[in-house]
């Protein structure tokens, strides 16, 4: 039997076993933001170490960075979130790192950074203080979040303490179909094997369906990986993935283009590759979902009606009233003309130039619902100066989006991008949770950018088929 | 400095439900600090206001739990994010040791460099052993790491906790730094041996 990607690569990176049992790691790539790594960085000042490998390194500035020209000015008017700014700047400064910043015009989102620099590649293990690293898996690469505590011990050794996990192959089978996007196709298979049916795998996602999708589209897979609990999922790297990479800033040149991709085809799962399951998940069930509840996986067809609570297995009964009741819907109740207050596009999900062109097609010419809230958030200073060449920020503004600065935004509030009070959200981000869009009562309803895009339209959530 | 866990003894906090996520544990405003300091304060602080607008209380404030240090819960506790502020604000706010019928991985994986068993139980033993805490508050829990049982009073319980965390409790390797701190040169020869870290320059 042939091996897959995964084991491929966990083999290949590991230094040795440690007394405990656990495999010592090699981490090819390791990335830092400004919320995981203060404190790593200072746990190697207080026991006198060093960055190891600080070239292997690469950090950003995402979550708490203001996402208007006015708030960005420096200092920010925010104390603890410039202190936080200055210490990723100083920390990499101080340590050799190479830091993507506002001021060169690289900043972003660090999982849409780092893909469109080239510093994400295939055959690498790649670790990042943040559970939605498993967005890298894209390009065939073993990436995963990690705490702090970990953070330090990449940072001090280029290695981590690890063990092995299984793996599940998601097949997708036959084409998406009209109206149905990389982010249903997450929800779906969220729905299907639950927030749980993760924990201790590593999913590779394949099959026709995968194999026609762009790296964005595939990065919006993996990226959600983590939401159905597997710590990393991974999608083979082909002529699509290449493609992507070729002449990217870090990406290899000349001759060593060939070695790379030589190196690259090695790793990839062989045809008789085993795993410990396999799902496959046929394309024909697979139509626009929107979340309904307090978990991605409590999510629906747009045009399904909210489930009862009794057709779920009864430890499930608790979570699914809380749901209830924090959302304030009921059972029975349909989810399309649910009113909305605000629409965000953007995140490491789907902030990506692909989504706002998406949106931006069903937008144009068009004006949002009034009184919708809306905003329209790059993933990076890099794509949102392509997207303005290409015109995008006017038909957005034009519809009644205001369209931002680069960063996290929205997703987890850690700036003044937030909900208010019981606000409902349609939002093309990855967690629904309780608060998670910085209101302790707000709601978050998580859908494809071209789903948030006719909700504004409408002012409700509403179905994208009835726009193609 | 290496730290042998082998027991854990102290009172428990029942916390009931599915899907306990990091964003529940530590709101991501709390995560805004360049160290861990103060977390505890804040632990659980939206699901505490929640509760007390409906005139209830959560028990990271009921008087009878304000001394416990063994965490009960139910499934796929610490879902969601990475972040370390989660176990961080729950040892800070004084859990020691936690015991759940599952966990995200990321969490567990970070409560291990804590130093913060997380165990294993069936749902009908965490049913059990939250009922028994709900009815004896102060009542001490002893875990054994070394036999994998938990003991309250009459109560006895098996639990569940893999060979390798266990062995790191034991022998205090969970603090994984040293161990992998005294291997530099395996290390460097690894970096050598992969072909991109060179960018695959011949």
């Amino acid at each position: 039997m042939g091996q897959n990607l995964y084991h491929k690569l966990y083999d290949s990176h590991v230094v040795g076993q440690l007394p405990s049992g656990q495999d010592q790691l090699f981490i090819g790539l390791h990335m830092c933001h400004e919320v995981t790594s203060p404190q790593a960085f200072a746990m190697l000042r207080e026991n006198g170490l060093k960055v190891a490998y600080p070239e292997r390194t690469f950090t950003t500035v995402d979550h708490i960075i203001p996402t208007t020209i006015e708030a960005r000015q420096r200092p920010l008017q925010d104390k603890i979130s410039e202190e936080m700014f200055t210490h990723i700047e100083k920390n990499s400064a101080e340590n050799g790192i190479t830091f993507f910043g506002p001021e060169k015009g690289q900043q972003g989102v660090i999982h849409v950074v780092m893909p469109e620099q080239g510093v994400t590649q295939p055959g690498m293990t790649i670790a990042c203080g943040d559970s939605h690293t498993a967005t890298h898996g894209a390009f065939g690469a073993i990436a995963f979040g990690i705490g702090t505590s970990q953070v330090a011990d990449v940072l001090a050794t280029q290695t981590m303490a690890a063990s092995k996990l299984k793996v599940r192959k998601i097949e997708f089978t036959g084409k998406m179909k009209k109206g149905v996007y990389a982010k249903d196709v997450a929800l779906a298979y969220i729905n299907k094997l639950g927030v749980q049916g993760g924990v201790g795998y590593a999913y590779e996602f394949c099959g026709e369906m995968i194999e026609n999708m762009s790296m964005e589209e595939r990065m919006t897979i993996c990226n959600m990986a983590i939401e159905g609990g597997a710590r990393c999922g991974y999608i083979n790297p082909d002529q699509t993935t290449y493609d992507y990479l070729k002449d990217l800033p870090y990406s290899p040149k000349g001759d060593a283009w060939d070695r790379a991709v030589a190196y690259w085809n090695s790793i990839a799962s062989d045809a008789d590759a085993e795993f410990d399951d396999i799902v496959i998940i046929d394309g024909a069930d697979i139509d626009p979902y929107v979340t309904w509840g307090i978990t991605p996986a409590q999510s629906v067809k747009i045009d399904e009606k909210l489930p009862a609570i009794t057709s779920f297995d009864e430890s499930e009964h608790l979570v699914l009233s809380e749901a209830y009741e924090y959302m304030g819907f009921k059972e029975g109740q349909d989810i399309k003309g649910v009113d909305i207050d605000v629409c965000f596009i953007g995140s490491c999900t789907n902030g990506r130039i692909s989504d706002f062109e998406i949106a931006a097609d069903i937008l144009k010419g068009k004006k949002i619902a009034s009184g919708i809230r809306a905003i329209a958030v790059p993933g990076s200073q890099q794509m949102q100066k392509e997207a303005e060449a290409k015109g995008l920020d006017k038909i957005f503004t034009d519809a009644g989006f205001e369209w931002r600065q680069a960063g996290c935004s929205m997703c987890l509030a850690m700036n003044p991008d937030k909900l208010k009070g019981r606000e409902i959200a349609a939002s093309t981000s990855n967690r629904n949770f309780k608060g998670r869009q910085g209101s302790t009562t707000g709601r978050t309803l998580l859908m494809s950018p071209a789903m948030v895009a006719v909700a504004a339209l409408e002012g409700k959530v509403a179905d994208i088929r009835e726009y193609l | 400095m290496i730290v042998e866990i082998k027991t854990v003894k102290g009172s428990g906090v029942p916390l009931r439900g599915n899907d306990i996520d990091t964003d529940r544990i530590i709101p991501a405003r709390f995560l805004k600090c360049v160290t861990f300091d103060g977390l505890g304060e804040n632990a659980f602080a939206d699901d505490i206001a929640a509760l007390k607008e409906k005139g209830e209380e959560h028990p990271f404030r009921m008087p009878v739990y304000q001394n416990g240090s063994i965490l009960v819960s139910n499934s796929n506790f610490g879902c969601g994010s990475s972040r370390e502020h989660a176990p961080q604000a729950l040892v800070r706010w004084g859990i020691k040791a936690i015991v759940a019928e599952s966990y995200s991985e990321i969490f567990f994986g970070n409560c291990v460099s804590l130093g913060v068993p997380c165990f294993k139980i069936d749902h009908k033993g965490a049913e059990k052993l939250l009922t028994a805490i709900e009815a004896n508050p102060s009542q001490e829990i002893e875990l054994s790491i070394e036999n994998k049982t938990l003991t309250m009073g009459d109560l006895k319980l098996n639990l569940i906790l893999a060979d390798g965390p266990r062995g790191q409790f034991m022998d205090g390797s969970w603090n994984a730094r040293a161990g992998l701190l005294v291997n530099a040169d395996k290390v460097a020869e690894k970096a050598k041996s992969l072909p991109y870290i060179n960018n695959f320059a011949e």
